[in-house]
């Protein structure tokens, strides 16, 4: 990965003419002392997911641990994973459902407000911001009465719903400024063709906004994946019990183990890690498009 | 700030609406039309409108640990919010969440506008070392919490062990156990969380600003300290307030920090808004009092969403 984005910051025509000038060469050493500041705030700021990592590779259940790993083992990792890889699954589960519930809403919602010029889009589109707002805490509030009611409490479809909740929102957002950019004669073209509305959705709109699609699900699976809220709230026994919640109750009873504490932390930090790796762009893209534009 | 160059945000002219083929006024259409939307409507309805309104009802209703058997919660006037407004937990949770939510948003702030700022600088593994600075955002939020509760346990962290190391404590910082470092604790561990988005959307707030503005501004004599203030500042203005509109929504509303790292203790010195009402609601089981905090909450936040969507208002008032 190092040359392709070493190549990419490489600066543009004035300042890389430079280059092979005296004033290149003072540029290239301050570069040097640049990279080496950077990685110096890297290693701090990464500090805690190092000590992480650390402390969930010695095999001391985490009471004194070195600072580096000098006697490194998976121990704690094959207790994490007998005692919390049941709510690994489950946390893996409701995030996808939760994207596919998410998306499912907001790709037509998104597609119907950016080309429809709909008598109250602008509403809606307004309300769509405004719900970003409500406090998690709020919701799960009232949506534990209704949940009482309508049975939802304990079960993976209540947590899905809920947490679809969380990447609606900056889903819609998103995609509906990726679909203002499609040329209207496109779908026009299918219509011709003799497709209806929906199917030009599914054949022609769908396609063209992969990448907008693949952030938003994206997002919603790090949101799903990362609430604790919700699982906090709408679950009152074991049977529907994501990672971040088994930590938590983890924690909470006397920890003797931290060391099986933090081999869960690594683990639940995974998905995280994964798409920042293989994802970069499209959470790039994410972060900036869901928020300023 | 009264620099004579300082820009305005450049509108796009709003736009032409688009134009409906033929007679587009057909009813049918229409209807087709809306039910692209339909579906996420009636979603934002139940899960957002429901619980807004539902709250409110709830807080003038009295809710006790046997309602859910019975289903009764009879309304109970003005009960919960005088109950809840004489607790002097409440003020002290309305106090903590102005602490810790100012706090936050100066360090996220102020670190992530520095980091911007110095990986705007072009060099080698800048972009690589971004992109990983981006883990601990990333990261579920009480996983954090928990690595961190860890790092500032006052006997075996290692935050204690580095400073007597260092010579610069003998019993070790009471990080987490003492009412009147604990809420600070909090905020330093939600400012590591908070930094990575603050310079990642302030990043990209600097890589609009045109690069002639610095050149012309270095032309006039201007030094870096002075650019930073007449053109970065200025220019950067629309994208610092929805960083920190956002942050503050995300931080007022805290719950899942709090809870991982010290339950809201020790002595009630870091309850927050969001604890106090998951407190008053799930644990307390009294709903009705749990609900007029959501409510605070939300009267809060609708402030700043009002601000927000100012700061947005370039955004929708058009097509694109």
């Amino acid at each position: 990965m190092t040359p392709t984005t070493a190549a990419r910051t490489a600066p543009g025509t004035a300042r890389g003419a430079a280059r092979g000038t005296v004033q290149g060469t003072a540029r290239r050493a301050h570069g040097a002392w640049n990279t080496a500041a950077a990685l110096l705030i890297l290693a701090v700021l990464l500090f805690p997911v190092y000590w992480m990592l650390v402390t969930a590779l010695q095999p001391s259940s985490g009471i004194d641990v070195d600072w580096f790993p000098t006697d490194p083992g998976l121990d704690s990792f094959r207790k994490a994973l007998d005692s919390q890889g049941g709510s690994l699954l489950t946390s893996l589960g409701v995030a996808l459902g939760a994207v596919a519930v998410c998306l499912a809403l907001a790709a037509p919602a998104a597609y119907g407000l950016a080309q429809f010029s709909l008598r109250g889009g602008q509403a809606v589109v307004f309300t769509t911001l405004i719900t970003q707002m409500v406090p998690g805490i709020v919701i799960a509030n009232a949506l534990y009465s209704a949940y009482a009611e309508l049975r939802l409490v304990n079960s993976y479809l209540g947590l899905i719903l809920a947490d679809a909740s969380l990447g609606l929102p900056f889903s819609i957002v998103l995609l509906r400024a990726f679909m203002v950019s499609i040329p209207g004669e496109v779908v026009e073209a299918a219509l011709v063709d003799g497709a209806n509305r929906f199917t030009a959705f599914v054949r022609v709109v769908l396609p063209m906004s992969r990448n907008a699609l693949i952030t938003a699900g994206l997002f919603t699976f790090l949101f799903a994946w990362s609430d604790f809220m919700f699982a906090l709230t709408l679950n009152t026994t074991d049977d529907v019990k994501p990672v971040t919640l088994g930590i938590y109750q983890f924690v909470g009873a006397h920890v003797s183990d931290w060391g099986a504490v933090m081999a869960t932390a690594v683990l639940s930090a995974v998905p995280a890690a994964v798409l920042l790796v293989v994802a970069q762009k499209y959470i790039a893209a994410g972060i900036t498009g869901g928020s300023v534009k | 700030m009264s620099t004579a160059t300082a820009p305005s945000v450049t509108t796009p002219p709003a736009g032409v609406p688009k134009a409906t083929p033929g007679r587009a006024g057909s009813r049918r259409t229409a209807l087709l039309r809306w039910l692209f939307i339909a579906p996420a409507l009636l979603y934002m309805a139940a899960f957002f409108g429901y619980p807004l309104v539902r709250n409110v009802l709830m807080s003038f209703q009295r809710y006790t640990p046997t309602t859910y058997f019975t289903g009764e919660a009879p309304f109970n006037g003005l009960d919960n919010w005088r109950a809840v407004f004489s607790d002097p937990l409440f003020t002290d949770a309305l106090w903590h969440t102005a602490l810790f939510t100012a706090g936050s948003l100066l360090g996220q702030f102020t670190l992530g506008l520095a980091l911007a700022v110095f990986f705007s600088r072009r060099f080698r593994l800048s972009r690589f070392v971004r992109a990983v600075l981006l883990l601990p955002w990333l990261v579920p939020m009480v996983v954090a919490a928990v690595v961190w509760r860890r790092i500032l346990d006052q006997e075996h962290g290692v935050l204690n062990a580095a400073l007597k190391t260092l010579g610069l404590t003998d019993g070790g910082v009471p990080w987490l156990s003492s009412p009147s470092v604990a809420l600070l604790s909090a905020v330093l561990v939600n400012i590591w969380i908070g930094i990575p988005f603050n310079m990642v959307i302030l990043y990209g707030g600097l890589q609009e600003i045109p690069r002639d503005l610095y050149e012309a501004a270095s032309l006039d004599g201007a030094g870096p300290w002075r650019v930073f203030r007449s053109v970065t500042l200025p220019m950067l203005r629309p994208v610092i307030t929805v960083v920190l509109v956002l942050g503050f929504m995300s931080t007022v509303k805290i719950l899942d920090l709090i809870l991982a790292l010290t339950s809201g203790g020790p002595a009630d010195a870091t309850q927050t808004l969001g604890t106090v009402t998951y407190q008053l609601s799930f644990l307390r089981l009294d709903f009705g009092q749990g609900a007029v905090v959501g409510n605070v909450l939300i009267l809060i936040s609708a402030v700043f969403a009002v601000l927000y969507l100012r700061a947005n208002r370039t955004d929708f008032g058009n097509g694109k």
